[in-house]
């Protein structure tokens, strides 16, 4: 008897919303067995990773200011693969964004109050656009892979970032340590809840709700998709590939430039050599996991901060290593992007080998 | 009102408690890396240290540390959630955890914090650190000995005071025996790269270096001039393993002494913010072990070694010359602290422009 996988003949609707669901069952299997594996008490690791970080107010609030970049910047790039534009460089947009928009507290410190903080913020997605741009052009003239270029220049942002946070914008009365000074209080995003949690929530809430309707309701949400699915016929329906190229980047490059300045000119207060931890691409599977939904994208992002909450109790109550964290988010995109082929692909059991073009192995 | 009384009563002794001017039974002792625990260098060194203090304090001491935290909103998080779970000090053991540190030290008046590399102090935060180039000193003594080409090369992270301080007193060291001795100099622009650290050496030798010293951690330069026949400096942790024939001397950080000492002030209620800047004399900075050098380059080392723990031999006295030829130090003065840690400027005779 042999297992094969069989091509549905329309994509599984059902299998589309029980992917993530399943993968992250799945992941959460395989967590317990790597835990009773290592002679750690599985029930109490779980506890720790996924229900301790919400047991508390200020646990809480931290998980949302960690979501806040990442739900943001998902929402751009699920622009990008619905019409199956690969954009992997959101990381160095952030960075672009974050370097865009210091350029007012960095060289003109006085400049203070609401116009500016808005200044600073348009141009931290002004930034992020432009520097999305780039490969989009690439794309459009020579139909170079974005996947490529779009990966490469997350470097060239981040070593810029890095040569600036030492070179021209250092801090003069920093002792020659590499970060800008640090931006004042009227520079900096005002917290509107708790002891944390800022303003940049209520741009990334607006970024949802404006990019459900966007997809759902709109032409242009329309076009995206059909562009993404089928390119010719989106071609014989009058849609241009270009233009929604150079939406799509200009969207999420936008979104991941405001995450970068909203990071500066919010948590952390300056601008640094490094301004993410990686952000940038845990946005990626926050993408994928939410199905490029919206609101998907808004639970996938909330469960990813959880995951990194989580680790860090994990390493503070039980000695695990950070390390643990990132194999769970791995395994978690894999668990995706595999059980994403039962969305096309239906398990069947042959009792004898058969030679049939419908089969695909 | 007897109520009240006891209320009060409850009060002051929560106060009391809390004010933390008595000792300890118990205390639990934190930790944030900057890298994995055991990234060989760095961050490993503190581990080490931890290890050596639970180990020193059994039963009256827990440790706990947060791994692989990134400079920022992360770095804030996690020193917070530490101070949270109960952990009495707190040691912060990279520079760029210097604003978190004093962020959270601010929430946690109770909470001890100890912060490494930074220069930024609160009445519940201390700062500590080493003075690595002492070492440098007698590294480019032996250097110089050692060298046939006279020229050495040094890889460089970043053109950081702390960086800028070794590489003087490198050279320092190394014209009080050859005062034609060369640096050549490469800027990794990282603290941690095998593969460009590798690169990085190779490109010295090629220019001439048949010494390898680095401020970079991983042990690849060691493992290129153990290839290419020629003599390296190990950087953070003892290397020798890594280069049984090329390995002269290795920088080691040494925290235990420092972690020991400071455990002991919260267990016996005496801590107190300090500053601390300390070197070969109190064993915080080692040099060693002095492996594959003659007898007498051996004793030179030893016997400098001993000059800088007495005080006899001071690093940055002058008179000292700028690369430019202008006065850096003058004759007899002694540089102080404050000039050494905003240090900008190469000594004469180095062979690099400094990036500024």
């Amino acid at each position: 008897m042999r297992i094969v996988l069989e091509r549905r003949l329309t994509p599984s609707r059902n299998m589309q919303y029980l992917s993530p669901l399943l993968a992250i069952v799945l992941s959460l299997v395989t967590f317990f067995i790597i835990f009773v594996l290592s002679g750690i008490d599985p029930l109490k690791a779980l506890y720790i990773y996924f229900v301790e970080p919400l047991t508390a107010v200020w646990s809480i609030e931290d998980l949302l200011v960690k979501a806040v970049p990442i739900i943001l910047i998902a929402i751009g790039l699920a622009f990008c693969y619905q019409s199956a534009v690969w954009n992997i460089g959101a990381e160095g947009q952030l960075a672009a964004g974050a370097l865009a928009g210091s350029i007012i507290p960095v060289m003109f410190p006085s400049l203070q109050g609401p116009a500016v903080i808005t200044a600073m913020i348009l141009m931290g997605i002004a930034g992020g656009m432009a520097y999305a741009a780039i490969p989009a052009i690439l794309k459009i003239r020579f139909n170079a892979n974005e996947t490529l270029t779009t990966l490469m220049l997350v470097y060239v942002a981040n070593l810029f970032l890095d040569y600036m946070a030492r070179g021209p914008w250092r801090d003069p009365a920093g002792f020659n340590f590499p970060n800008s000074r640090p931006f004042s209080e009227g520079q900096i995003l005002p917290v509107i809840a708790g002891d944390s949690v800022r303003l940049s929530i209520v741009f990334m809430l607006v970024a949802v709700v404006v990019a459900w309707f966007l997809t759902t309701k709109t032409m242009t949400g329309f076009k995206i998709r059909v562009l993404g699915l089928s390119p010719r016929a989106g071609s014989f329906g009058g849609f241009s590939r270009d233009k929604m190229v150079m939406l799509t980047f200009l969207i999420s490059g936008g979104l991941a430039g405001l995450a970068g300045i909203c990071e500066v000119a919010g948590p952390i207060g300056q601008l640094r050599t490094t301004v993410s931890p990686g952000y940038g691409f845990t946005a990626i599977i926050v993408a994928f996991l939410g199905r490029l939904h919206p609101f998907g994208i808004l639970i996938a992002g909330l469960l990813l901060a959880l995951s990194y909450m989580g680790g860090e109790g994990a390493q503070v109550a039980i000695g695990l290593s950070d390390q643990t964290t990132q194999v769970f988010q791995g395994m978690l995109l894999f668990y995706v992007l595999a059980c994403d082929s039962f969305i096309y692909y239906r398990l069947k059991f042959v009792r004898e080998p058969v030679l049939d073009a419908a089969t695909v192995r | 009102m007897r109520r009240y009384i006891v209320a009060l009563g409850a009060a002051a002794m929560a106060a009391g408690m809390i004010s933390g001017a008595q000792a300890a039974d118990k205390v639990k002792a934190c930790f944030v890396y900057t890298g994995p625990h055991n990234d060989g260098g760095w961050s490993q060194q503190h581990d080490m240290a931890r290890l050596a203090v639970e180990k020193h304090f059994e039963g009256k001491v827990e440790t706990a540390y947060v791994e692989n935290v990134a400079e920022g909103p992360d770095a804030e998080r996690a020193i917070e959630r530490l101070a949270r779970s109960g952990c009495n000090v707190i040691f912060t053991t990279s520079f760029g955890f210097m604003d978190p540190t004093l962020k959270v030290a601010k929430k946690f008046p109770d909470v001890k914090f100890e912060h490494d590399a930074g220069y930024k102090m609160a009445d519940n935060v201390s700062i500590y650190n080493l003075r690595w180039y002492e070492g440098r000193y007698v590294q480019g003594q032996i250097a110089a000995k050692m060298s046939k080409t006279g020229v050495a090369g040094y890889i460089v992270s970043f053109p950081i005071p702390e960086v800028v301080m070794g590489i003087d007193a490198f050279m320092l060291g190394a014209q009080s025996v050859n005062p034609d001795f060369k640096i050549k100099v490469v800027w990794a622009n990282t603290w941690f790269d095998p593969g460009k650290e590798a690169d990085a050496a190779k490109a010295l030798i090629d220019q001439g270096a048949d010494i390898i010293v680095q401020h970079t951690d991983s042990p690849a330069a060691m493992q290129i001039a153990e290839e290419r026949g020629l003599h390296a400096f190990g950087q953070s942790a003892d290397m020798s393993k890594f280069g049984p024939k090329a390995h002269l001397a290795s920088l080691i950080d040494n925290w235990t002494p420092y972690y020991i000492e400071r455990v002991q002030a919260v267990l016996d209620g005496t801590w107190k913010s300090t500053d601390t800047w300390e070197g070969l004399k109190a064993g915080l900075v080692v040099l060693g072990p002095l492996t594959n050098m003659p007898d007498d380059v051996k004793a030179m080392a030893e016997d400098s070694m001993d000059k800088i723990k007495s005080g006899e031999l001071v690093v940055f006295k002058g008179p000292i010359t700028k690369q430019d030829g202008s006065v850096g130090i003058a004759d007899g003065a002694v540089a102080d602290d404050k000039t050494l840690l905003g240090l900008n400027w190469y000594v004469k005779g180095i062979d690099d422009k400094l990036p500024q």
